[in-house]
């Protein structure tokens, strides 16, 4: 596979993990958050940890979208999924969350319309062919996935749909990583920052970070070579104490970002506080379907009752999350809570924290 | 007549000309054809004995259908037991309103697989259900087969130092049927492997190997995962040395799904004496079906019954058994 097999390079790798150990030599213990999901599998999928010198300790952060949608969100899909014209569509991840009664993968199981897609336009095209049922989407995810959901809203307005909804649990990252730093509670020494997420928002949001916080931001590719050359360059970045944001992943992720993904979620989304699973209300970290796009807002659309949502007991997800706690240090992992059993978000997706250490056992 | 109605399951004429016309005509043989309420044979040796049920969706994809399926599932159970497959029994369940095509194709092949793998069907089942009730058909194959003399297979003869080997690429049926499937519109050129083992497997009986398993549902990583555990040893794998397609490979790629969990049907893991382990692979070398085999790694010593990888940039995880089913990833 041309552009991912070089940057899985043995050699390269090998040399890069050397290098790494001699830019820590010395160093005090350090401690690099990898942001998203998809840099703690690759992490985990390529043995990386165990390839790093014992003071650099690897932290997984909030980027799993699944992971970070709160219970009260599964709950009120749940409502949704209740009504008998509806058919509730959604990523087959989120499907397995439980939430305060059931997950939406049992009340399938149930009879109830709900469909597992693959984009939001699958669901569109579901809309399409039942003109007698209401299509709601699960729109869930960072920067990577809300421009996909705007254009297929885009396109549903334009088609003058009147059938499709969107259910939005969408957030931003950024002020989920200002949250933690402001926090405090766990220490941060640099930043391993999304690949993916950097090619629509670009490099200019991580400034804050780097800037107001004096922590080091290195965008990076999700590759070994990419993941390990980052870390180098926290590393680098720590030996000359000049934090600042720096990319890493240039193949991809261009300084400016992707203007047009930008422009579509502008133009239907606005920003609101949104609630974390496990972190809390955050402010202006959710995008919302504005007004010019209210009436494809499913919960502005479907009254539902309000919804009692049960809070977590015995799972540490919300720690797990902060980079507060390990896996290991969660009394139910890999116990009472397994990927055919999940207790809480972060065992189910496979982005999650608990799921890549569970699957790896790192 | 074009489509399958319930009376064709119904026990009257319709369904005993449908048996004779169709399952009759194709996959006779003397012991099928007296029709009687059980087949009656003798085979005079140990006996292994197996059964599946078949009830992949779609019915039809490149490489295979469910006919050839169901045969080669029970035929290859047999064969790594150390057995030489002899006479399958044959269950058959069809949707009311399938098409009668569909069912004379799936009766060809399978057919075609049994001839492939030198076994007969000798008895069978017809039933047709409402629709609705089964998901177009379901085939339900069992078999014996008898055990080939000083072939004595078994988990716990596994020790320290024994060479893991895998008949060939991983991957691909699974890959096929998801790509059949056509929810992903995904367009890739991967045929399923599914394929009878006999020739394959007989040739090795005898030869210093230890155990076999097809690696079927759940892929190599489950197969490895269960000899880890039954037989208390851990095993090491290299990544390297795993040989996939290239095709399979950028499609679990794009998809965010793992190569080593993905079904097979016409591959065997063998676990063989290390001074045996050069003949053997020359052996499986020679046969159409084991002309890519290879040593993936070896059984440890350490005894935490886990699969070790050692990634292809030197790093190490464990494998672990399959959860649930795999799901594309969703960002």
């Amino acid at each position: 596979m041309k552009y991912i097999d070089e940057f899985r390079d043995n050699k390269i790798a090998k040399n890069l993990a050397h290098a790494v150990s001699k830019k820590a030599e010395g160093l005090r213990p350090l401690s690099i958050m990898e942001v998203c999901g998809t840099h703690t599998m690759s992490i985990c999928n390529f043995g990386i940890k165990d390839m790093l010198p014992a003071n650099i300790n690897l932290i997984s952060g909030p980027g799993c979208p699944v992971c970070v949608t709160p219970k009260s969100y599964i709950d009120k899909a749940m409502a949704f999924s209740k009504k008998p014209e509806v058919i509730l569509t959604t990523f087959g991840d989120m499907a397995r969350v439980p939430g305060s009664d059931s997950s939406l993968m049992e009340e399938k199981a149930k009879g109830r319309h709900v469909r597992i897609v693959y984009s939001a336009l699958d669901a569109i095209e579901l809309a399409q062919k039942n003109p007698g049922k209401k299509v709601i989407f699960l729109g869930i995810g960072f920067e990577t996935t809300s421009p996909t959901v705007a254009a297929s809203l885009v396109y549903a307005r334009k088609k003058k749909l009147k059938n499709f909804f969107v259910f939005s649990g969408h957030k931003v990252i950024l002020p989920a990583m200002e949250a933690l730093v402001k926090d405090g509670d766990v220490k941060i020494d640099g930043f391993l920052c999304p690949a993916h997420v950097s090619t629509i928002i670009g490099i200019k949001p991580y400034t804050l970070i780097a800037g107001k916080y004096k922590i080091p931001c290195v965008i990076a590719g999700f590759e070994p070579v990419d993941i390990l050359q980052g870390i180098w360059m926290v590393l680098e970045q720590i030996r000359s104490k000049r934090p600042k944001v720096e990319n890493q992943y240039t193949r991809v992720a261009k300084d400016s970002g992707n203007k047009k993904a930008l422009a579509l979620i502008n133009e239907v989304f606005s920003v609101k506080d949104s609630e974390w699973r496990g972190i809390g209300t955050i402010r202006e970290s959710g995008l919302f379907l504005n007004r010019k796009y209210s009436g494809f807002d499913a919960e502005r659309v479907f009254s539902i009752k309000p919804v009692k949502t049960r809070p977590d007991t015995g799972c540490i997800c919300g720690s797990i999350l902060k980079g507060l706690k390990a896996p290991f240090d969660c009394p139910s992992f890999a116990k009472t809570c397994t990927p055919e059993k999940p207790k809480g978000a972060c065992m189910v997706s496979s982005e999650g924290t608990c799921a890549a250490y569970y699957k790896h056992r790192i | 007549m074009t489509k399958i109605t319930l009376s064709h399951g119904s026990g009257g004429r319709l369904m005993h000309d449908l048996i004779k016309k169709l399952f009759v005509k194709e996959l006779g043989n003397p012991l099928l054809n007296k029709l009687g309420d059980a087949a009656i044979f003798k085979t005079g040796s140990r006996l292994a004995f197996t059964t599946d049920s078949f009830v992949v969706s779609p019915i039809f994809f490149p490489g295979g259908d469910i006919g050839k399926l169901s045969i080669c599932g029970t035929v290859n159970d047999l064969c790594v037991s150390g057995a030489r497959p002899r006479y399958l029994s044959c269950a058959v369940i069809v949707e009311e309103g399938f098409g009668y095509s569909d069912l004379e194709k799936i009766v060809l092949s399978v057919k075609m697989t049994c001839k492939k793998a030198g076994v007969d069907i000798i008895t069978g089942d017809f039933k047709v259900v409402e629709k609705g009730a089964a998901d177009k058909v379901f085939i339900t194959t069992s078999g014996v087969g008898d055990i080939y003399q000083g072939a004595s297979l078994s988990i716990e003869r596994i020790r320290p130092g024994d060479k893991v080997i895998i008949s060939g690429t991983i991957g691909e049926h699974g890959a096929a049927v998801l790509l059949a499937r056509e929810e992903l519109k995904f367009k890739a050129k991967i045929s399923s492997d599914c394929a009878p083992l006999n020739g394959l497997t007989s040739a090795i009986l005898n030869k210093g190997i230890k155990f076999m398993r097809d690696p079927t549902r759940g892929g190599l990583a489950t197969t490895l995962n269960e000899i880890a555990i039954d037989s208390g040893y851990n095993i090491g794998i290299e990544e390297s040395k795993i040989p996939i397609k290239e095709s399979v490979r950028v499609l679990c790629e794009a998809l965010g799904m793992d190569p080593l969990y993905m079904a097979n049907e016409g591959k065997v893991v063998v676990i063989v004496a290390p001074e045996a382990e050069g003949k053997v692979l020359s052996i499986m070398k020679k046969h159409p079906l084991g002309r890519k085999s290879v040593i993936i790694g070896e059984v440890k010593k350490e005894r935490n019954k886990r699969v070790y990888l050692k990634t292809r940039i030197g790093g190490k995880r464990i494998v672990d058994m399959l959860s649930g089913e795999q799901l594309p990833r969703i960002c």
